[in-house]
């Protein structure tokens, strides 16, 4: 609060500035992944490209970082109507989905390895590493908010402010950034 | 500004101010409690303006004095270089005779470091750095930035990045050597050349905490503007200098990432084994294992960031100069509005433009004509910004202080500078002309002169908002007419070197047929060179000397400027302003309005009963 406080009272423009601040970032986040889908489009259409079938475990990995929006998702909605246990309980049940869906990413990585697709093989092979493992890295640090977020809900007595609203807003907006971009990454690579 | 009028200033902000309870929340400044917290690790935005500033000038010093050593080396191909050993150490290989030659691989990582470090560390850091910092919140009547702890670290990435790359610079091997665009291969294979392996590791670490600082600065300078403006400051009202940092912040955010893409990409190509970039490449007689990859996906990434960048540099410079000039001409700033839609048609126009940088990288020649056209048409924003700025001085009340004449020079490199761009964004003249000294002239003339122009013209001009001290007006405007002159000296005859078809970043040319007379023209530019440096160091004698001793500021608006960081006090703690916010009731150049008592009138001063009327009659 002494660091921060001085934004606390500053003239109020409808959003919140670190919620704006937050929408700024994801953008940059959105231009950095626009980037390396494009280059993996012009490499592709050069020609000498390794074709593959992704493995079934990155359609299960999708299905629970889906769910898992739905779960923070109504974790938030319960902290908002009152509903302290509801709220409690799927933080850490979002939490658990989001470390599973890293996880997932791994072995679906081993997979691809098992098949015979290595990262120093083909770059379009190579493309698929690393644009999954780029989005793996934010879904680690969207865990790390999430971490944050379950440590407060369980060792702050519950209690309705706007403040801690704005704070959950922030990681739920985060959440469901990094669900999206990888819905976007998936169909891109399916598609592709 | 009498003191009395001080007063009213003050009183005025006290009884129509936008009151935000500061002070039930700051007893005083709790942040200045010790000299860490302070100077060092200080979430001022002032400060780390300060920080930025000083930075940069070190980093520019550096920058400079490596052009001195391979202009030197242009210049005098045969004149020994054994003085620089006891500096240069291993780097100057004496002979038998005692005669000392600069090696070779050791000129291509001076041109590629003062390309790095003047483009990113001083350009963008040094000079968005510190004016988004100091003039954003002033400017905007803001305490401070959205996040002051995220300014902090901004600041610190770059600090460390600034480490890193000095580091680099002492590295046994050398820093890197492939050309400030880093091209691969020779920045993806590390057996490449000696400074491709921990040269080059060095330069993207350090890169790569620059483009955190970039993007942690950008996100808190678009917040603090789109977010914390004062009463009364909508858009329309903001100064052209805050619409110019604020798109120069969003050019930041959006272009540096993909940089960043590029990166993991060379990353993996040079940790991991991948063939990104790589392909059928042989090193010292033998066949590397890499198959597949594209030197040229590179080029568009690194140029998807390279274009906005010049305008991430030239942005903030246009910005100040247009402050600058209309302060000193004490007239309105001519076509505001004008002024602000270039702006931001320069900055769109910047994300479209980018592979006219590789017309003769293969690219298919057809889509080559689609960047042509729009390289061309960013000649049109930039056009209405040189006019309006020469309609601004047309019949004003010029005051030729050291910052107007650096504004002053700016409008001139621009214009210099910008017109053998439309030759270069040209195709067909860019198969004689790309990469040669032509280029060299272009670039260095309208981003790097007229850059640094802007960037003293802001010095000059806020150092008393800085510091509370004035900068000597003597030793400013002789600055400012050697390096015009010099810097014309040394980059004007560059461009008939280019028309010749000298290529750029050649060790020596005596010994080539087709290039060996112009051995007197590069002796001559290299002594402009020398001279225009040494102006240089007069500038940052007049820096530092006047911190401590220059005139002091008495008043708190000696220039009698509109914009709201001349309201606060000459030493004005963290909050900037004691009690309430100042209330903005018009814009920002209310320059020798007709009918006012004085040749300004500030922001903060409600409108007269005859304005309301006239406002309401349009």
């Amino acid at each position: 609060m002494s660091n921060s406080g001085i934004i606390e009272h500053k003239v109020k423009r409808g959003i919140h500035p670190p919620l704006f601040a937050l929408w700024a970032a994801m953008a940059s986040i959105v231009m950095m992944f626009g980037s390396l889908t494009s280059a993996y489009i012009v490499r592709q259409a050069a020609g000498n490209w390794l074709e593959f079938r992704m493995p079934d475990i990155f359609f299960y990995s999708t299905i629970t970082i889906l769910i898992s929006s739905v779960t923070l998702h109504t974790s938030y909605w319960a902290f908002r109507n009152g509903r302290k246990n509801l709220y409690r309980l799927f933080l850490p049940v979002t939490l658990i989905l989001g470390i599973a869906f890293v996880v997932m990413q791994y072995q679906g990585w081993q997979a691809l390895y098992d098949i015979g697709v290595a990262l120093d093989g083909n770059p379009g092979g190579s493309f698929f590493y690393l644009i999954s493992g780029v989005h793996a890295a934010h879904v680690v640090g969207g865990l790390f908010a999430l971490i944050v977020a379950a440590i407060y809900a369980f060792t702050l007595p519950y209690n309705y402010t706007e403040k801690r609203r704005r704070r959950f807003q922030l990681v739920l907006h985060y959440w469901h950034f990094v669900d999206i971009l990888w819905v976007y990454l998936f169909l891109f690579l399916l598609i592709q | 500004m009498s003191s009395s009028q001080q007063q009213e200033t003050d009183v005025l902000i006290n009884e129509q101010g936008y009151d935000d309870h500061f002070h039930e929340h700051h007893h005083g400044d709790k942040y200045q409690s010790n000299f860490i917290t302070h100077y060092i690790f200080s979430q001022d935005h002032k400060i780390i303006a300060r920080q930025f500033l000083v930075t940069g000038i070190f980093w520019a010093i550096i920058g400079a004095s490596m052009s001195i050593i391979f202009r030197l080396q242009l210049g005098f191909p045969d004149d020994s270089m054994a003085w620089l050993k006891p500096i240069l150490g291993k780097w100057i290989t004496i002979n038998d005779a005692g005669h000392g030659a600069l090696n070779p691989e050791f000129y291509y990582a001076l041109v590629t470091m003062h390309g790095t470090i003047i483009v990113f560390f001083v350009l963008t850091a040094g000079l968005s750095g510190t004016f988004a910092n100091l003039l954003i919140p002033y400017q905007l009547g803001a305490r401070d930035m959205a996040s002051p702890f995220l300014n902090m670290l901004s600041y610190w990435f770059f600090f460390l990045a600034s480490v890193v790359m000095f580091i680099s610079l002492f590295l046994s091997t050398g820093p890197f050597a492939g050309g400030w665009t880093a091209y691969p291969p020779l920045s993806a294979l590390p057996e490449a050349s000696s400074g491709s392996g921990a040269g080059m590791t060095l330069w993207l670490v350090s890169l790569t905490f620059f483009v955190v600082s970039v993007l942690l600065g950008g996100i808190n300078y678009v917040t603090t503007v789109l977010n914390l403006r004062t009463k009364g400051m909508n858009l329309w009202r903001m100064p052209l200098t805050v619409w110019a940092l604020l798109v120069t912040a969003i050019l930041g955010i959006l272009s540096f990432p993909v940089l960043v893409s590029g990166f993991f990409l060379l990353i993996f190509d040079r940790g991991m084994g991948t063939s990104f970039y790589l392909s059928e490449i042989f090193v010292n007689g033998a066949a590397m294992q890499n198959v597949g990859g594209s030197p040229i996906l590179y080029q568009h990434l690194f140029w998807f960031l390279g274009h906005p960048e010049v305008y991430i540099i030239i942005l903030p410079a246009m910005g100040l100069t247009s402050e600058v000039l209309s302060v000193h001409a004490r007239k309105p700033i001519f076509g505001y509005k004008a002024m602000v839609y270039s702006i931001l048609a320069i900055g769109f126009l910047s994300f479209i433009v980018w592979a006219h940088h590789m017309f003769m990288s293969g690219v298919n020649p057809f889509i080559s004509n689609f960047f042509v056209v729009f390289t061309l048409i960013i000649a049109v924003p930039s056009a209405v910004k040189v006019f309006n700025w020469i309609s601004t001085l047309y019949k004003g009340n010029i005051r030729f202080t050291s910052a107007m004449l650096f504004a002053i020079g700016f409008v001139s490199m621009f214009i210099s500078g910008g017109l053998t761009g439309i030759f270069l964004g040209n195709s067909a003249i860019d198969i004689q002309l790309h990469d040669t000294y032509f280029v060299v002239a272009h670039f260095h003339i309208v981003m790097g002169i007229a850059a640094f122009f802007g960037m003293f013209a802001g010095v000059y001009h806020w150092f008393p908002r800085m510091y509370g001290r004035f900068m000597n007006e003597t030793l400013g405007r002789i600055h400012f007419w050697m390096t015009i002159v010099g810097a014309y000296a040394i980059f004007w005859p560059m461009h008939y070197m280019g028309m010749a078809g000298v290529p750029r970043r050649y060790y020596r040319f005596d010994t080539f047929d087709a290039f060996g007379h112009f051995g007197g023209l590069n002796e001559f530019i290299t002594i402009a060179a020398i001279i225009t440096f040494s102006a240089q160091l007069l500038f940052v004698f007049n820096f530092f000397y006047s911190i401590w001793y220059g005139k002091k500021m008495t008043t708190k608006n000696p220039w009698g400027a509109t914009t709201l960081e001349w309201t606060t006090p000459i030493k004005a703690g963290h909050g900037n302003w004691p009690g309430k916010l100042p209330t903005v009731h018009r814009w920002a150049y209310d320059y020798s309005k007709e009918g006012a008592d004085k040749d300004f009138i500030q922001q903060h001063l409600p409108l007269t009963d005859k304005e309301k009327a006239e406002e309401a009659n349009h």
